[in-house]
């Protein structure tokens, strides 16, 4: 099987699809018919390009942390989408998906945040295309990452906190769902991860891609090899680890997506989906999902907000399925402590996101030695968890 | 009793079919078979009873907190099944489920129809399983002769219901306005056009029901005027649950009392 084709009747494999209420079916349609016609439009993809080139600051570079390979071995870079402008990965998709609303004649934007950055990327992108922004986020998440909320307010956008459920990013997605089926005719949903139905996981995969083309483009540069031995990325809902992934499917490389492991698997406190969940629905596809026996989503935790999701995108699950990406997974600790390591060594403070990522590459370095190069997705940096590291460390820091 | 057979009775009497939502396990699995007798009874035709979903986007507050009572009381698919069974064999109306389709997945969808089947249910409607990806499932509970409820919105084009009404059994659910469920004071211009549109271009091929925020007799003599079938309303009798958990005595005395007057507005 061709791992790279686009999704067949709005499916990878089993997984996937369009299970949302009636009422955003012909949205959905809709929105997939504009998106295929759009994405050969040369005039879109040259105005994407030129903002992603001078507004967010595209191409990012790839960096050799050269102090972190020398204490654990192996031959660490980080592509550095932390240097993005809002500090994240996310605003590739904001852009992106914010121009094909404007052209689909869309005046109003909704989004949910976990960790805020995605409610800062889509803020600034509205900000910038006079686009009215609201952002639905989890009140337990508001809380955790506070700079974010004021950044976004400071942006110009409302925002909603939720306080239904486990108060974290799924039941800002239900709320963020409930708003567009009652503004359906105004309101484009501009969802922020490889999640959702079709088309979003394609559409939000496609705009995140960017960050694996470069890698490919400019590993061979600065390297002997052609291809990185290993290429990792954390995994929420999972795009920046399939923008990561996607242009090496088909090449010889280990992928591994990073989940967060809380206070542990056997605990029953975490958000590792691919590694402890089963299969299911939620939020509009068919995915791995953490549920009881009755198809009950369960709560999940773990210290970063952007990763406590109980489901994960679809097409993560295929290539779970397929064997073609290995899932870990990487608890609280372990990714505060890469948290430090990174800040300390190479003077780059992380998002907690990505510090999972970064746990699993210093293991894997000393675990492979100093031949291997080991490419991770910096996915975001970590300015927005100075207070709960702070807190999570007291006098220790 | 076959959804089908009281559609005719409906329709032999020239008024529009009551159908009743209340959340299986709110405020408890023991107390919803006295609810549903006592809506019964005030002139509900069909009982639409819910399964409670953790996560149900298709639902505003009333309905989410109804669903929470009920999970919290630990209520489990099983025990609902086996709930729904006594409603059936005690009271002689067709009984349907409402479940996010997570619920069937779970289970497996030939082993959700096959207890549904023994548990006597006419009738499934899963707000969020589109025909487009419930095939198998309409497979299976065609051959075991559980109709298969499926959604229509004022965004619906023409085409799009043909091809829905091609899947759908029993009655044609059709949503009143865009939105999540919960109660409304009035209606806008935009439902009824939407509504005359949809009843139109059904043309009779299935009955049409139509819910979301119907609260008022006036609400059901509007709409029954329109040439609907039925009508469904859930969270004005869930309100009179969630205001009423200290006292079920009068919680059943209300709905019953609400039940007649919706019933009553439907006989015109
Ligand atoms: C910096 C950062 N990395 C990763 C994620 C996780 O999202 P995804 O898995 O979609 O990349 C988030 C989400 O908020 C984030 O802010």
């Amino acid at each position: 099987m061709n791992l790279k084709s686009q999704p067949t009747d709005g499916k990878f494999g089993i997984f996937g699809g369009k299970y949302v209420p009636e009422t955003l079916m012909p949205v959905v349609d809709e929105l997939e018919e504009k998106y295929n016609e759009i994405k050969e439009n040369e005039e879109f993809n040259k105005k994407l390009s030129k903002l992603l080139q001078d507004y967010a600051g595209r191409s990012t570079p790839i960096y050799f942390a050269e102090n972190l390979s020398k204490k654990y071995g192996g031959k660490i870079y980080f592509k550095r989408e932390d240097l993005l402008h809002g500090g994240a990965h996310k605003i590739n998709n904001s852009i992106g998906q914010a121009l094909l609303a404007k052209s689909m004649g869309k005046k109003r934007i909704i989004a949910e945040t976990g960790a805020g950055q995605h409610g800062v990327a889509t803020a600034m992108a509205c900000a910038l295309l006079d686009l009215k922004c609201e952002i639905y986020m989890g009140s337990n998440d508001v809380e955790r990452q506070s700079p974010n909320v004021f950044r976004m307010k400071l942006l110009g956008a409302e925002v909603h906190s939720v306080k239904s459920g486990s108060q974290t990013l799924k039941d800002a997605i239900n709320e963020a769902i409930r708003d567009w089926v009652t503004n359906v005719e105004s309101t484009y949903y501009l969802i922020g991860s490889v999640v959702g139905p079709h088309p979003y996981p394609m559409i939000v995969r496609d705009f995140q891609s960017v960050i694996g083309r470069e890698i490919k483009e400019q590993f061979p540069k600065i390297t002997s090899q052609q291809i990185p031995d290993v290429i990792i990325a954390c995994v929420g809902g999972g795009s920046n680890a399939i923008g990561t992934f996607y242009p090496f499917l088909d090449d010889e490389c280990k992928l591994v997506g990073v989940e967060a492991g809380g206070l542990g698997i056997d605990k029953g406190k975490h958000s590792s989906t691919l590694s402890a969940g089963s299969e299911g629905v939620l939020h509009g596809a068919r995915s791995y999902l953490l549920q009881d026996k009755d198809g009950q989503i369960q709560e999940t935790h773990s210290i970063s907000a952007g990763l406590d999701y109980p489901g994960v995108g679809p097409e993560h699950s295929f290539l779970k399925s397929q064997d073609r990406v290995e899932y870990v997974s990487i608890n609280d600790e372990e990714a505060v402590n890469a948290f430090v390591e990174m800040s300390k060594l190479e003077g780059i403070i992380p998002a907690l996101e990505t510090s999972h990522a970064i746990a699993e590459a210093i293991k894997r370095a000393q675990e492979l030695g100093d031949k291997k190069s080991i490419v991770v997705t910096l996915s975001g940096r970590g300015d927005k968890d100075t207070p709960i590291i702070a807190k999570h460390l007291g006098n220790n820091l | 009793m076959r959804i089908s057979e009281k559609f005719k009775e409906g329709k032999e009497q020239k008024r529009s079919l009551l159908i009743g939502f209340i959340t299986a396990g709110d405020p408890s699995i023991e107390v919803t078979p006295k609810l549903a007798k006592a809506l019964v009874e005030g002139g509900v035709d069909i009982i639409e009873l819910g399964i409670p979903f953790s996560d149900p986007i298709a639902d505003g507050p009333t309905i989410q907190s109804s669903s929470m009572r009920s999970l919290s009381n630990g209520t489990t698919t099983k025990d609902i099944l086996d709930m729904s069974k006594k409603i059936v064999e005690e009271l002689d109306v067709p009984v349907v489920l409402l479940t996010y389709y997570n619920t069937i997945m779970k289970m497996g969808i030939e082993e959700f129809l096959h207890e549904a089947e023994k548990a006597g249910i006419s009738g499934i409607v899963s707000p969020d399983l589109p025909p487009e990806e419930g095939e198998e499932y309409v497979k299976l509970a065609k051959s075991k002769s559980i109709n298969t409820i499926f959604l229509a919105s004022p965004s619906t084009s023409d085409i799009r219901l043909d091809n829905i009404i091609d899947s759908t059994s029993g009655f044609l659910y059709m949503v009143s306005l865009f939105g999540v469920t919960g109660t409304r004071d009035l209606f806008t211009d935009y439902s009824s056009q939407a509504i005359k549109r949809i009843v139109e271009r059904v043309n009779g091929r299935v009955p049409v029901a139509v819910g979301f925020g119907i609260s008022k007799p006036e609400h059901v003599r509007n709409f029954t005027k329109l040439g609907v079938d039925g009508i469904i309303v859930g969270s004005a009798f869930i309100k009179i649950i969630e205001n009423n958990l200290d006292n079920s005595d009068l919680m059943l005395e209300k709905l019953n009392k609400l039940a007649k007057e919706l019933s009553h507005a439907a006989n015109n």
